[in-house]
């Protein structure tokens, strides 16, 4: 079993996030660049798969600041290969030209199996999976929960609203958007990470020219109004907590 | 070519899902200014029962087997055909575990713009999607001639896409559904025996910010004081911190308790659209600029950490007296 991983970088949403000069983009300068937290469920997924049936597991990711500790990182839980594609990808891109820099890498590997996570939180063009499979043409079934090997197809659990799950069958090669691995994300140490980076390499190759057709067009970004903004309650813990009990009297729940 | 906004209906084992009467709403906005109609779109089995109340000017119909329950592969072929045939000025996907399955593959094989996560239209034509958590918004015009466009809900009230009119009704051809990559095989239902949270009158929520599954017992403390039950968003659940019975969000359940208290929760869409019914919404969170105080009715800037106990004291100190 051949899996593919693909794994981007996206904006700490925990530090402040400003609109740069033109007005229509975040500035990149003052960004902290994150894992996306649903690539870390599709790298632990990947990973549990080939612990019960198999394979080599290869992450893919698009070469930006941070990446190669990234990469280091899923090397140490159990990666085998780590591939950074190269382009210019400093200014933010978005997915479709994502999807088509790393669709002409994944298709040169041969996959069985590609695993992303579902969604990225600055995601506004589609998201990247759905959008790799279109361009390598194999089916996609995201918002997953559970993914099995079954021969020459994979079973899922689909999520739907109220908890319900659908379980599927898809047929392989196939692109898989996870939303929760079956067991949360491994921790790895840093010391073991450290000692993954002496012996583990990262393969560089270069991506096609960036091709962001299909992508809108923005002409605003901003940070959303808060006219309707919440009561702030103010003092230390103890008056702040003698304020929030009168508020419970007042609800009737006290 | 048409002017017309199409709506692709989401349901579910017999029922609409809210998030399709929202985008009709706004495709009734959108369509003010296009010179178009809004044209709903049902894929199903007999589904027809479902469109009584759609406020849409016409509904297309596609009626198989093969359509019964949503699989990506059947709804794309089904779905690519019409957009090619039609060529509508824009169609609507809910950015659901549906709607996402079907609008990125179709941006490609069809060659047409996507916006995703959007939130508002105006009949202009112009778009605000939200991204970054719903801390940041971003507009722009919707592409032409045709768009596929993702929303997500908060910008219009389901209400606004509803009629007492019943749109009239075409048939659409559904295509050879042979060769199919992707099969249903069955569901599996929601783990019962846990307290149901969405008829829970108080709920203590916790987010990321608890840092770890040991400190959930200080948000069991508050709800055993307050008589309520505690709950979480999705990383929370994902880690195995709480049962995912217990998972308030898009993909849990949603829920309007009397009391919506949060411990460390931001506020990210996926978890807003799930507790806009709630009476009141009082959030504690360290990031000023978390989304949570936006729909909050009260807050507090502070570390969950010095509060929880202390305040845990007083509820039980008031309850005593």
């Amino acid at each position: 079993m051949n899996i593919i991983i693909l794994v981007k970088l996206v904006p700490d949403l925990v530090e402040e996030l400003t609109v740069d000069a033109s007005g229509a983009a975040l500035d990149m300068a003052w960004l902290r660049l994150i894992i996306n937290e649903f690539d870390d469920h599709a790298i632990e997924q990947g990973i549990l798969l080939k612990e019960r049936g198999g394979g080599q597991v290869t992450i893919v990711a698009p070469d930006v600041e941070g990446i190669d500790d990234v990469l280091f990182t899923a090397a140490a839980k159990g990666a085998d290969h780590l591939i950074k594609v190269k382009g210019d990808f400093s200014a933010g891109v978005n997915n479709h030209a994502l999807a088509r820099a790393l669709a002409t890498v994944v298709k040169g590997l041969q996959p069985d199996l590609v695993l992303t996570g579902v969604q990225a939180n600055n995601d506004i063009d589609g998201a990247l999976g759905p959008l790799l499979a279109g361009l390598l043409e194999m089916p996609y079934v995201g918002y997953l929960s559970g993914v099995a090997i079954d021969g020459a197809k994979t079973k899922v659990r689909k999520e739907y609203p109220g908890g319900l799950i659908a379980e599927m069958e898809v047929t392989l090669p196939a692109v898989l958007g996870v939303q929760a691995a079956e067991q949360p994300p491994r921790y790895v140490a840093v010391s073991k990470v450290r000692q993954v980076m002496k012996t583990s390499t990262i393969e560089e190759q270069s991506a096609s020219p960036l091709d962001p057709s299909g992508g809108p067009k923005i002409s605003r970004m901003f940070q959303p109004e808060t006219g309707g903004r919440a009561t702030m309650l103010t003092g230390t813990a103890d008056e702040v907590s003698t304020q929030l009990v009168g508020i419970f009297k007042e609800l009737g729940v006290l | 070519m048409t002017q017309d906004i199409y709506v692709v209906i989401e349901h579910l084992r017999g029922q609409v899902a809210e998030i399709s009467y929202v985008m009709l709403a706004a495709a009734q906005e959108l369509a003010k200014g296009q010179n178009g109609k809004v044209v709903a779109v049902l894929l199903g089995k007999n589904a027809q029962g479902l469109a009584g109340n759609l406020a849409a000017d016409r509904l297309i119909s596609f009626d198989h087997p093969g359509l019964a329950d949503f699989t990506s592969d059947a709804y794309q072929k089904v779905l690519a055909g019409l957009i090619q045939k039609d060529q509508p000025r824009a169609v609507f996907f809910g950015s659901t575990s549906i709607g996402t399955d079907l609008a990125s593959v179709l941006s490609i094989r069809l060659g047409l713009p996507l916006v995703s996560s959007c939130r508002l239209f105006t009949p202009e034509g112009k778009y605000v999607s939200q991204i970054c958590g719903g801390k940041i918004m971003a507009e722009g015009e919707l592409p032409g001639p045709t768009s596929l466009v993702t929303m997500v809900p908060g910008g219009y009230k389901p209400e606004q896409g509803q009629s007492n009119q019943s749109p009239a009704v075409t048939q659409g051809e559904v295509p050879s559904l042979d060769s199919l990559r992707v099969s249903l095989k069955g569901y599996i239902e929601p783990a019962a025996g846990d307290v149901d949270i969405a008829k829970e009158p108080i709920l203590i929520s916790v987010g990321r910010g608890i840092q770890n599954k040991d400190n959930i017992s200080l948000a069991e403390d508050l709800a055993s004081a307050l008589g309520g039950v505690v709950t979480g968003s999705r990383p929370v659940i994902d880690q195995g911190w709480l049962a995912s019975s217990r998972l308030v969000g898009k993909s849990g359940k949603q829920v309007k308790p009397k009391i919506y208290f949060t411990l460390g929760i931001s506020g990210a869409p996926e978890h807003a659209e799930a507790i806009m019914g709630s009476n009141a919404i009082i959030a504690v969170n360290t990031d000023p600029a978390a989304p949570i105080f936006n729909i909050a009715k009260y807050g507090v800037e502070m570390d969950l950490f010095d509060l929880v106990e202390v305040l845990t004291e007083k509820v039980k100190a008031a309850k005593a007296s």
